[in-house]
């Protein structure tokens, strides 16, 4: 009975050090994120980056997004709705994380389309019909093309214009910058220059929450 | 020939069973957390070793409760594959294995690349090879004597 008993306390004590382990790890992980973007201002906020919503909103989200990510993909019916509620009070600033193979032809292109001003039309396309231009986590351009149908987009002057120097800085800017602050996943959202304590909607929702507090907007 | 073995022999084999048990379960734990919690994302090789790890916990767990040497005979091929696995793999981080040989780049991780060194000399693969090579150790100890 009692050796029943030890090995009992042995296995709580293993998987108890685990969850302390983990704790102190993330903890530890999370200031860091903390600590280095707030020395890295400036990489996070830059004029380039796409804007949606009001410039004088006291919020201010700016998300590392990659076109061909699951997960932004995911996330971004939810991101809309969190600004709808708050059409004021929150901006939300796209950046460029091109982690998946063959994302950087759909950034260019996305850049293009800002070009015509149908950035965001452009996006949300994008995003809702991932599904049939990517394949295993590979971004592919040719089929890209169907989808963009119903954008009403010149699809010549976006594929001449996919080729411009200056959409090749942007995207270098924002890869340099990603690396300044160690964005390593995607969609990663930073609220008035502070990154989530943890990955998920919920704490981006309970950071702008806070960040709304802060600014006496608070509903 | 008799179905039960003796107290004696039961009562002999629980503490290397024990010890074995707990070894599997801190290897487990701890592959959980480089993979889970730190992020690094286990290769092909880690891959094979974690599937000849993760079971011992189970098999020598069922095998503390009653005593039962025979367990032993469960556990050893498993430990055995893996520290198989764990040996070839530590040949390849130190270079005596050419990496070319080894068809690990499909998922994107790379076997030769070591991700974490601590110490100056301590390695996930020489871990791993320490692991099941103490519980082979235990293992054996555990092994049933032949009765005259």
């Amino acid at each position: 009975m009692n050796k029943k008993l030890f090995v009992a306390l042995v296995a709580l004590l293993l998987v108890a050090v685990f969850m302390g382990a983990t704790y102190v790890y993330r903890a530890e992980k999370a200031q860091q994120a903390v600590s280095l973007a707030a020395r890295n201002r400036d990489a996070l906020v830059r004029a380039h980056a796409p804007t949606l919503g009001p410039a004088q909103a006291p919020v201010h989200i700016v998300e590392f997004l990659d076109p061909a990510c699951e997960t932004c993909a995911a996330f971004w019916p939810l991101v809309k709705q969190l600004m709808a509620r708050h059409p004021r009070d929150v901006r939300l600033s796209i950046r460029y994380a091109p982690l998946h193979q063959g994302s950087l032809d759909v950034i260019r292109l996305l850049e293009a389309s800002r070009l015509q001003g149908r950035y965001w039309e452009t996006l949300e396309t994008l995003l809702r019909t991932q599904n049939a231009w990517t394949e295993h986590h590979t971004a592919r351009i040719e089929r890209v093309w169907p989808q963009l149908g119903g954008v009403g987009l010149d699809l010549a002057r976006l594929k001449a214009d996919m080729a411009s120097p200056a959409i090749e800085r942007l995207i270098e800017q924002d890869v340099r910058d990603l690396r300044a602050l160690n964005v390593s996943k995607t969609p990663e959202y930073f609220v008035n220059g502070r990154p989530l304590p943890e990955f998920g909607f919920d704490p981006l929702v309970a950071l702008v929450q806070q960040e709304l507090q802060a600014a006496g907007r608070a509903r | 020939m008799p179905t039960a073995l003796p107290p004696a022999a039961s009562d002999r084999a629980w503490f290397p069973l024990f010890a074995a048990w707990t070894i599997a379960s801190i290897s487990t734990l701890g592959a959980l957390f480089l993979g889970e919690v730190m992020g690094l994302a286990p290769c092909v090789l880690c891959w094979y070793q974690r599937i000849f790890m993760f079971p011992l916990v189970l098999v020598l767990g069922a095998g503390l409760f009653p005593a039962d040497p025979r367990a032993v005979r469960y556990a050893l091929p498993l430990a055995l594959a893996g520290w198989l696995v764990a040996a070839y793999h530590l040949l390849l981080v130190s270079g005596f294995v050419p990496a070319s040989l080894v068809p690990c780049d499909a998922g994107g991780v790379s076997c030769s690349e070591v991700t974490v060194r601590w110490l100056g000399f301590i390695t996930i693969p020489l871990l791993s090879v320490a692991a099941f090579s103490l519980i082979l150790l235990a293992l054996v100890a555990a092994l049933p004597r032949k009765h005259p």
